[in-house]
């Protein structure tokens, strides 16, 4: 490809990044600087795209763009105006004592050096010629993986433990998130065109994600962006007045959350009682163990995201499967 | 060393000192969690750029696992701080 | 041949692009930001996805490239209109 138009390319994106960045960390308007960071995650997964990681770019775009967006919108949406502005306590903020003054200064010099700090870091890193060693041993093993996407390998294969303590966290997220109190209050009934939209959008959701997780062993995709997809599916469903926003019913929520982790286990203490290492899969059956560890980790992601976005413990009486579309 | 390693690896620098300042000076917690997380994307953006090797020769795909961890570690501990965020406001609204 | 046509598609799809963001910058009224938004969003991705279309090395990624079209078609229709439909809300009721 022609270089300075690379070269064009590159300085745009990043120009944009470093702008949109500064001008949502700038504003004093809570809604105002959620809606510049959605647009910074979508410039950022078209980074991605440019820097040849595109499994990263759909999950920057689907997660770190849209589900981070919907999280934060929500929580600007039911806080009181007054609250978020920054204004809360009038007088306070605007006191231009000395203290706070060489406060702001002394941190800022402290990012300054943070900043400084890292690029010296990165450069020594940069003048190093790489040794690719661990490049080159995942290229080395990719064919006894069972997959032949490297990123799925090195993400359910090769360091299988770090996916598996991931979704640990998410679990104790997810947790965190149910205890902390009920759910946020739903959302009205939705009119017919919100409906019409919701009535195609969600099936076509439902099958990119079975697509995605398909296709993630042998081309961009896998389990988190599949499960950031079934969330979307969840999310809309909710925006829409659906209640229950695709969960399924109480004690099925508790499995699904945990699916993931407890699909790991499974398969890692089956391995290890047959002899072989803790998640040292078999290369004849490598593949297949992936996808089922997969399927699981999708529905544990997509039910811990939706949970994220309602805010809370579900409303018993919401889960279940009676068509309750129109109540509120 | 292409340009691209240079010119996202800086910027990623960059973008987590301007990250820093807000998560660390700002009043509203909204807009500190925000800060956090475009401290994240800058960290995200190093890793990238230290994985990328040229327009036509495969990356690195470690640091692009990584990052992906990190997308969705990132976005969980949000909606977990959200929460808790949500849940102070009650008790504080309450006294 | 193919190439000139693929460019002048999107150069006016760009144009398209262009025009929306003077519109979002420049007129009055949320509804009228909104209409220029959507003239972006349909005409000007259409015009992109023609001119990128040309180009696909088959006939599948073109079919893929009509579709993310229409679904971003169909998605700006309905958030426009949801849009208005809250802002006329709030200035009836208030």
């Amino acid at each position: 490809m022609n270089t300075t138009a690379l070269l064009a390319l590159d300085a745009l994106l990043v120009f944009s990044l470093l702008s949109l960045a500064v001008a949502a960390l700038a504003t004093h308007d809570a809604r105002r600087s959620v809606i510049l960071f959605m647009a910074f995650g979508l410039v950022l997964a078209v980074a991605w795209g440019r820097l040849m990681a595109p499994d990263v770019a759909l999950a920057e775009a689907a997660i770190g763009a849209g589900l981070s967006g919907a999280l934060l919108l929500a929580a600007v949406h039911e806080q009181p105006r007054r609250a978020l502005s920054g204004d809360s306590r009038p007088g306070h903020n605007r006191a231009h004592s000395s203290f706070k003054v060489a406060l702001e200064w002394a941190v800022t010099l402290l990012c300054v050096a943070v900043a400084g700090v890292l690029a010296w870091a990165l450069a020594a890193a940069f003048d190093r010629t790489p040794k690719d060693v661990l490049a080159q041993a995942v290229s080395d093993n990719l064919a006894a993986s069972g997959v032949s996407n490297p990123v799925t390998a090195v993400l359910l294969n090769f360091r299988a433990y770090d996916t598996l303590l991931e979704l640990a966290v998410l679990l104790t997220a997810v947790l965190g998130i149910m205890a902390m109190g009920p759910e946020r209050r739903g959302y009205r009934a939705a009119g017919p065109v919100f409906d019409g939209l919701v009535g195609w959008l969600v099936p076509v959701l439902i099958l990119m994600a079975g697509y995605l997780l398909w296709v993630g062993a042998h081309a961009p995709g896998g389990a988190f962006q599949a499960g950031a997809t079934l969330a979307a599916a969840g999310v809309v469903l909710r925006l829409a007045g659906q209640r229950s926003a695709g969960l399924p019913p109480w004690r099925l929520l508790h499995l699904t959350v945990a699916a993931g982790v407890v699909m790991f286990l499974a398969v890692g203490l089956s391995l290890l009682a047959l002899g072989r290492p803790f998640l040292g899969y078999p290369p004849a059956w490598a593949g297949a163990l992936i996808l089922l560890i997969e399927t699981a980790a999708m529905l544990a992601i997509a039910a811990t995201l939706v949970l994220a976005f309602l805010g809370g413990r579900p409303a018993e009486s919401h889960l279940n499967f009676s068509k309750e579309k129109r109540q509120c | 060393m292409l340009t691209a390693h240079w010119l996202y690896g800086m910027s990623g620098c960059l973008i987590v000192a301007l990250g820093l300042r807000t998560a660390l000076l700002h009043a509203v917690l909204l807009q500190r969690l925000i800060g956090i997380n475009v401290m994240g994307a800058g960290v995200f953006l190093m890793l990238i750029a230290v994985a990328y090797r040229g327009p036509g020769v495969a990356p690195d795909p470690v640091p692009h696992a990584l990052v992906l961890t990190g997308i969705v570690v990132a976005v969980s501990a949000t909606a977990l701080a959200l929460a808790l965020g949500r849940r102070l406001s009650a008790e504080q609204d309450d006294e | 041949m193919i190439d000139a046509l693929s460019s002048l598609f999107i150069v006016a799809g760009l144009g398209f692009y262009l025009a929306g963001s003077i519109g979002l910058l420049r007129l009055p009224d949320l509804y009228s930001r909104l209409h220029a938004l959507t003239k972006a969003d349909n005409l000007g991705l259409g015009l992109l996805t023609a001119g990128l279309a040309l180009h696909a090395q088959e006939l599948l990624i073109a079919l893929k490239l009509i579709l993310i079209w229409l679904a971003v078609l169909a998605a700006s229709a309905a958030s426009a209109h949801l849009i208005a439909q809250h802002v006329r809300r709030r200035e009836t009721s208030s």
